[in-house]
């Protein structure tokens, strides 16, 4: 609510309405309260009226539940990170009361349930308290000794009402959760809605409307990156795929196994997540471009298999949805520590690709992107994603799916003769003849991992080792040609130049917009192509005194982290500097702003 | 091949063969047209019967060049594909189960062999055999055993048998073996059978028996390894004083107890079918389960149905 702070006033009469355009509300419980049901519902109906929403979650990582925050920002104008400070806070216990706080602004609204939270007196000066029976009216609603169930969508009623929400969409949008289960769940559910609804919110006499966004063309839809990355892998034609489960990939997973079926495809759960890399590149080779995918561990264990795909020359998309490492690590917290092992994991020279998503929406596009790489270069591609993009829910407008959709199904019309590792191939690449397909010469062609000639026979020849060496290298210079150079969010000459990648986009965006706004020189540069990197970034980077490479990771035994790592090989720019954490948590604007000033204090170092 | 799976959905779009002309005159393959590189193996190798043997099969069975896809792992053994005339893949060491699961899950037109070594099976991918078997993937899997790593030039292998003197047991084997039929057995194979090099026509037989089983086949094929465990078979070789006996023809396949009391039987046991038991295949319980799952959607085009999910994404 930046242009409209929660004024609270207590003189009485009919409750005022400010226009805000913007408002971040966290809502603090345990896992099994249903928070990210609230959540979702905000983020749907943000969608459905053409607002733009962000949100943030974290989860518990013990099985039973326990703490867990769901934040949604939703604006009527941009929304780019899920916002640093929230203007309300739902806190359902005395720990998300206690634990959040902190994040609320000052002046803030801390709306809790008054049956588990005790305020403290000292915050009350700096927060406006407003405290509700939350589950003890939720049951005088719904009825029942079902304490716990409901009390998030009387919560939902709540703000509905604070919000002055859309009350007939919300009440489609329950409705619509509920159908197919026992009508009796729905109406619960509408009964609890309304229950928040009508309760006069305390002593708050403000309500909030949000000014009218901008009218689109189309329609949003909303998701998770997850979400979107599997349905852009379907979109792309992936029709195959195999997996273990690791949090936050199983999702994924779990999504494919579900709908492929419908497209005649298969997702196969296997032992390990070595078979699921190897059966993902036996469907490679039979002719498909199938999936695999992991967090943390798993991704370490794919890297022996992933040599022989760069190797046979095999198409293939890998997932690595990021996570804290090494080792099982912070399971469920952020992290971009895996750039390398995507860049260079495995023995030997073996050049892959890897595209990293900075939003929700470009999980869809780059899932499509990966697999039309894979496919015309013949090579492995990995999907950079992270735990923030994975569980975050944006509305994005709705792809045009007649246009984007494509069969990749594989050719098996009869060929004259064919050599599988041709050098004379225009860019190395050579088209890919894959079994079922007779070859009229009669001379059949070995995928494999040995060094081989063009026929895919073992060789010991150094000159041959030489050249296919060249060729699988030549084959990522080629693509590198025809990516696009990225677009310099700002100015595209000025002092500091922030560079990120993947989730880090958004925040960094807001920062040099916040940073811009305040008369700073700043710019900002998104990478999705990381390896190989898009030609041309050196004339950016020579529009600008500072280049700082913002990441989630650790700063390194020479002060930066691992693209900066990439950045300053491929450049030799001493002016390549790294700003990093590991905390595990989404970076905030104000976090980047402070680090952006402490780093050119700090001259050089 | 079972009929269900041999008939792809349309939409799987995805495979069209194109009927090649004059496909019922094609003649069978002629031994040259199936060979290719000469093998590398030593002289008097084990391997050298079972690639023969395979390319009779190919011969006998009139199997087209671009029908069968070959694939092996890493070992002596599982140099395999390379002399073969066919479409081939020579994978990593132990994981060629899973990636020829990947052929066989996504191409039901094509007819899947997996060669490979006692160490690739046993040992590295020990846990592949279970899971491809307790899945009861459709493919042929025959292990040349030859109770020795026969590439890495004489290590103990997971079948080396107590007391064998290899490199890295210079006072002979103290690990327990491995006994794959037992391991199959339990593992939830479907079929499982027991071969020797020294008997040509019986690989044959066994080859084309697991060939035409609609489920996880596997042979097990005494392979000797002349190099580094010479003599190791003898006694099931009758040239060499030993004894080649066929499973009793009283015994019952489908008897999973006695099967197993068959595998426990000391050297040189027992050689044929131990056990053999039909059980839908995860091939067709797939194509079951998107034959569902499209009925579903009929009539609609991929995107159609991507469609619909984003609807309820709103
Ligand atoms: C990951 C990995 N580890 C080790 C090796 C080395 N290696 C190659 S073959 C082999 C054992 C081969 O024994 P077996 O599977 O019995 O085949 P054989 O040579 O006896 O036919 C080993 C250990 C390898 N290629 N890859
Ligand atoms: S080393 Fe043994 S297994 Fe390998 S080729 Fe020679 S004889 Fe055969
Ligand atoms: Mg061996």
């Amino acid at each position: 609510m930046s242009d409209a702070t929660l004024a609270v006033s207590s003189s009485g009469g009919a409750p005022k309405v400010s226009k805000i355009s913007e408002a971040i509300i966290r809502i603090a419980g345990n896992s099994q309260d249903g928070i990210q049901a609230i959540g979702g519902f905000l983020a749907r109906l943000a969608g459905r009226s053409e607002q733009e929403v962000m949100t943030f979650m974290t989860i518990p990582s013990t099985i039973s539940g326990g703490p867990s925050i769901f934040q949604v920002r939703i604006g009527s104008g941009e929304v780019l990170s899920s916002g640093d400070d929230a203007d309300v806070l739902l806190a359902f216990y005395q720990h998300s009361y206690e634990e959040h706080i902190s994040s609320l602004k000052k002046g803030g609204i801390a709306l809790y349930d008054s049956d588990h939270v005790e305020p403290k007196e000292e915050w009350k000066k700096d927060y406006y308290h407003v405290g509700i029976p939350i589950s003890s009216l939720t049951v005088e609603a719904i009825g029942g000794t079902a304490k716990d169930k409901g009390k998030n969508i009387y919560s939902l009623g709540l703000i509905a009402k604070m919000f002055d929400l859309n009350v007939p969409k919300l009440e489609k949008l329950v409705t619509e959760r509920f159908t197919g289960k026992d009508p009796s769940i729905a109406k619960n559910a509408l009964a609890a809605f309304h229950a928040g609804y009508s309760r006069s919110v305390g002593n708050l006499i403000e309500t909030f409307h949000f000014v009218e966004s901008q009218k689109r063309e189309g329609q949003q839809i909303v998701m998770n990156g997850n979400e979107a990355l599997g349905f852009g892998l379907i979109a792309a034609g992936v029709r195959f795929g195999a997996g273990y489960p690791i949090t936050p990939w199983s999702d994924i997973m779990e999504l494919l196994r579900r709908e492929l079926p419908k497209y005649g495809g298969t997702f196969v759960q296997t032992e390990d997540e070595i078979a699921a890399i190897s059966m993902a590149i036996g469907a490679g080779y039979a002719g498909r471009v199938a999936v695999t995918g992991s967090s943390g561990p798993g991704i370490s264990l794919k890297t022996e298999a992933l040599g022989w795909a760069v190797m046979a020359e095999i198409p293939l998309i890998i997932v690595d949805v990021q996570r804290g490492g090494p080792s099982t690590g912070m399971p469920t917290n952020i992290e971009q520590s895996d750039l390398n092992i995507a860049c260079f994991g495995g023995h030997g020279d073996s050049p892959r690709v890897v595209l990293a998503p900075s939003t929700v929406e470009d999980c869809f596009y780059t899932a499509i992107e990966a697999v039309n790489i894979a496919r015309s270069f013949n090579v492995p591609v990995f999907i950079l994603s992270d735990q923030a993009i994975a569980t975050r829910i944006e509305a994005f407008p709705e792809p045009n799916l007649e246009k984007v959709c494509q069969d990749i199904s594989p050719d098996l019309t009869t060929v004259a003769d064919h050599k599988p590792y041709d050098l004379s191939a225009p860019n190395s690449v050579t088209k890919r003849v894959v079994p079922g397909t007779r070859i009229a010469s009669g001379k059949y062609p070995i995928a494999t991992g040995l060094e081989h000639d063009e026929l895919g026979h073992p060789t010991g020849s150094p000159k041959l080792h030489m050249a296919m060496s060249a060729k699988r290298r030549k084959k990522l210079q080629a693509l590198a040609n025809t990516l696009p150079v990225p677009k310099v969010y700002g100015p595209p000459e000025g002092n500091v130049l922030l560079v990120s990648w993947g989730s880090t986009q958004g925040p960094i965006r807001e920062a040099v917009d916040r940073a811009r706004a305040a008369g700073d020189s700043i710019s900002g540069l998104d990478l999705r192509h990381i390896n190989p990197l898009p030609n041309g970034l050196e004339n950016i980077f020579s529009g600008f005194h500072h280049v700082l490479v913002v990441e989630t990771n650790d700063e390194g035994l020479y002060g930066y982290g691992q693209l900066a790592g990439v950045l300053r090989a491929r450049f030799a720019d001493p002016k390549i500097r790294g700003i990093n954490k590991t905390d595990g948590l989404t970076w905030k604007v104000k976090e980047i702003l402070e680090r952006v000033t402490a780093k050119l204090a700090s001259n050089g170092k | 091949m079972n009929e269900a799976i041999a008939e792809i959905p349309a939409r799987t779009g995805n495979i069209v063969v194109a009927p090649s002309p004059a496909e019922a005159e094609r003649k069978g393959l002629t031994r040259k047209e199936i060979v290719a590189d000469h093998p590398t193996w030593c002289p008097g190798c084990g391997d050298f019967s079972v690639l023969a043997l395979y390319f009779k099969l190919i011969e006998k069975r009139k199997l087209w060049h671009e029908k069968i896809t070959t694939i092996a792992g890493i070992g002596c053994s599982s140099r395999f594909p390379y002399f073969v005339q066919a479409h081939g893949a020579h994978y990593i060491h132990g994981r060629a189960l899973p990636f020829a699961s990947g052929v066989s899950l996504s191409r039901p037109d094509l007819h899947v062999f997996v060669f490979g070594g006692d160490g690739d099976a046993f040992s590295i991918g020990g846990n592949h055999f279970n899971h491809t078997a307790r899945k009861n993937i459709k493919l042929t899997y025959v292990v040349m055993d030859n109770w020795v790593y026969g590439l890495t030039k004489k290590q103990t292998s997971p079948t080396s048998p107590l007391g064998f003197k290899s490199k890295t047991d210079q006072w002979g084997a103290v690990d327990y073996p491995i006994n794959p039929m037992k391991q199959a057995i339990s593992a939830g194979a479907t079929f499982v059978a027991r071969t020797t090099h020294t008997n040509p026509n019986h690989v044959l037989q066994m080859m084309e028996a697991a060939m035409d089983h609609d489920g996880f086949s596997f042979v097990e094929c005494l392979s000797e390894c002349v190099e580094f465990y010479e003599g190791a078979f003898d006694a099931s070789n009758p040239r060499k004083g030993g004894a080649f006996n066929l499973v009793p023809p009283t015994h019952d396949v489908t008897d999973e107890l006695a099967a197993y009391k068959l595998a426990g039987e000391p050297f040189p046991g027992s050689f044929g079918v131990f056990y053999k038991v039909n059980k839908p295949t995860k091939n067709t319980k797939e194509a079951e389960i998107n034959r569902g799952m499209m009925e579903k959607v009929k009539g609609l085009k991929d995107w159609q149905i991507l469609q619909k999910s984003f609807d309820r994404m709103k």
